[in-house]
């Protein structure tokens, strides 16, 4: 049977924008729709009311995995202990300039 | 999990929100705490949806092109603050849907302040200098809650309102400096608004059944009261720059505190309309209702066209 609910509001779909050429693009939020172009021109309208974005990514929420912060400790461990990726580790003569 | 897990994780949730962490979707948080959002992030959505009723009810009637452009791109910012409350609702694991279908079957809430007519222009720009006003004043604090998601979206929120206080004001200004009757007309609209604007900060801290675990949680970083007394602090000057008298006579300003002293609130009105029994409340319902029925197709339609393109590869 379908029922209204059976279609709801889309797939949701994470929302990364660009606010200059050059820049990252950063997560700005999500949006539902039922596919990629829709997702776009609905992220357009959500997030991209006053010019000031100039690029847009949508990437279906469900093919995004993220690392858990439960084990983000040890997850991200093995950088802590690794101080000779620092320049501060390595030791230069005083007189030495543009070190 | 057992309870001692669940003790250490509960200390270690406060000890990360009182130096100031935020908590992001995926991190531990008491089902309380998520409950509580859920509450407060869709309620807040509902309120930017509906509150488009309203004004939307004049954007055919502006007095002119300029004043219709501004209103209309005003009421379509407030759909997409609703868009990044429900996106930011939607990190806690419900779906946009549901709420969606809270808020059509009457129970979810939103503000009351929606719930009161439009009757002429002058209204269009004392919402837009109240009632935005009054939102940004809760909006600007809830920018440094401790849920990452909301504190983002109203960021962004925040970003987009000033234009529309200012949009609001401009009207204000506009009519308070006009004809006789433009006068009598904004200053009946302020008469009508003021008194309703005040109360969308809710009941009294002390009669606020929420506000005290809000506060504790850093969802919220100032009390009812307080944000009330800032919005009436920053109000009064700018009534006075046009000449507009707010409808209070036991308005006074205290040396002493430096902040302006107001009259009783009629709570009793309040409540009656959060109740439903405001002069628009059904007449709002309706309009929601329809909204949703009347786009129903083309969500179905949007669905069967992609199902369709994906037999089709
Ligand atoms: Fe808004
Ligand atoms: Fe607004």
């Amino acid at each position: 049977m379908a029922t209204k609910d059976m279609f709801g509001e889309g797939e949701l779909w994470e929302v990364f924008i660009q606010k200059e050429t050059g820049a990252p693009h950063e997560h700005a939020g999500s949006i539902h729709a039922a596919d990629s172009e829709l997702a776009l021109q609905n992220a357009r309208d959500v997030f991209a009311r006053r010019g000031e974005v100039v690029s847009l990514w949508v990437v279906p929420a469900n093919c995004i995995t993220a690392s858990s912060p439960d084990d983000s400790g040890p997850f991200f461990d093995p950088a802590d202990d690794k101080i000779y990726r620092h320049p501060q580790f390595y030791h230069v003569p005083k007189a030495v300039k543009g070190m | 999990m057992n309870t001692s897990d669940e003790t250490t994780l509960l200390e270690r949730f406060k000890s990360r929100i009182s130096a100031g962490e935020k908590i992001e979707p995926k991190d531990w948080m008491p089902e309380r705490y998520r409950k509580q959002l859920i509450r407060m992030i869709s309620q807040h959505a509902h309120s930017e949806v509906v509150g488009m009723l309203p004004e939307g009810n004049w954007i055919t009637r502006a007095p002119s092109l300029r004043r219709k452009i501004s209103l209309l791109a005003k009421v379509q910012d407030e759909a997409g603050h609703g868009m990044y409350l429900y996106s930011a609702a939607e990190t806690l694991g419900v779906d946009r849907r549901e709420l969606i279908e809270q808020l059509l079957s009457g129970q979810a809430k939103y503000s009351h302040i929606f719930n009161y007519p439009t009757l002429n222009w002058a209204d269009i720009g004392v919402i837009g200098w109240f009632v935005d006003g009054a939102a940004i004043v809760n909006q600007t604090m809830l920018a440094k809650c401790s849920y990452g998601p909301y504190s983002r979206a109203n960021l962004r929120i925040c970003k987009e309102e000033n234009f529309h206080k200012r949009q609001g004001y401009e009207i204000v200004a506009t009519m308070a400096a006009g004809t006789t009757e433009q006068r009598e007309m904004v200053q009946d609209a302020v008469n009508r608004w003021w008194w309703p604007s005040l109360m969308m900060f809710g009941p009294s801290d002390n009669e606020s059944p929420n506000s005290a675990e809000l506060l504790r949680w850093k969802v919220k970083l100032h009390s009812n009261d307080e944000l009330r007394q800032r919005f009436v602090d920053l109000t009064v000057p700018q009534a006075q720059a046009v000449n507009i008298t707010l409808p209070d006579s036991e308005l006074r300003y205290d040396k002493k505190t430096q902040h302006w002293n107001f009259g009783k609130i009629n709570w009793e009105e309040f409540w009656n309309v959060v109740k439903g029994n405001g002069p628009c409340n059904r007449e709002r319902m309706a309009a929601r209702q329809k909204a949703d029925n009347d786009g129903a197709w083309v969500r179905e339609a949007a669905v069967a066209y992609t199902m369709k393109q994906r037999m089709n590869r």
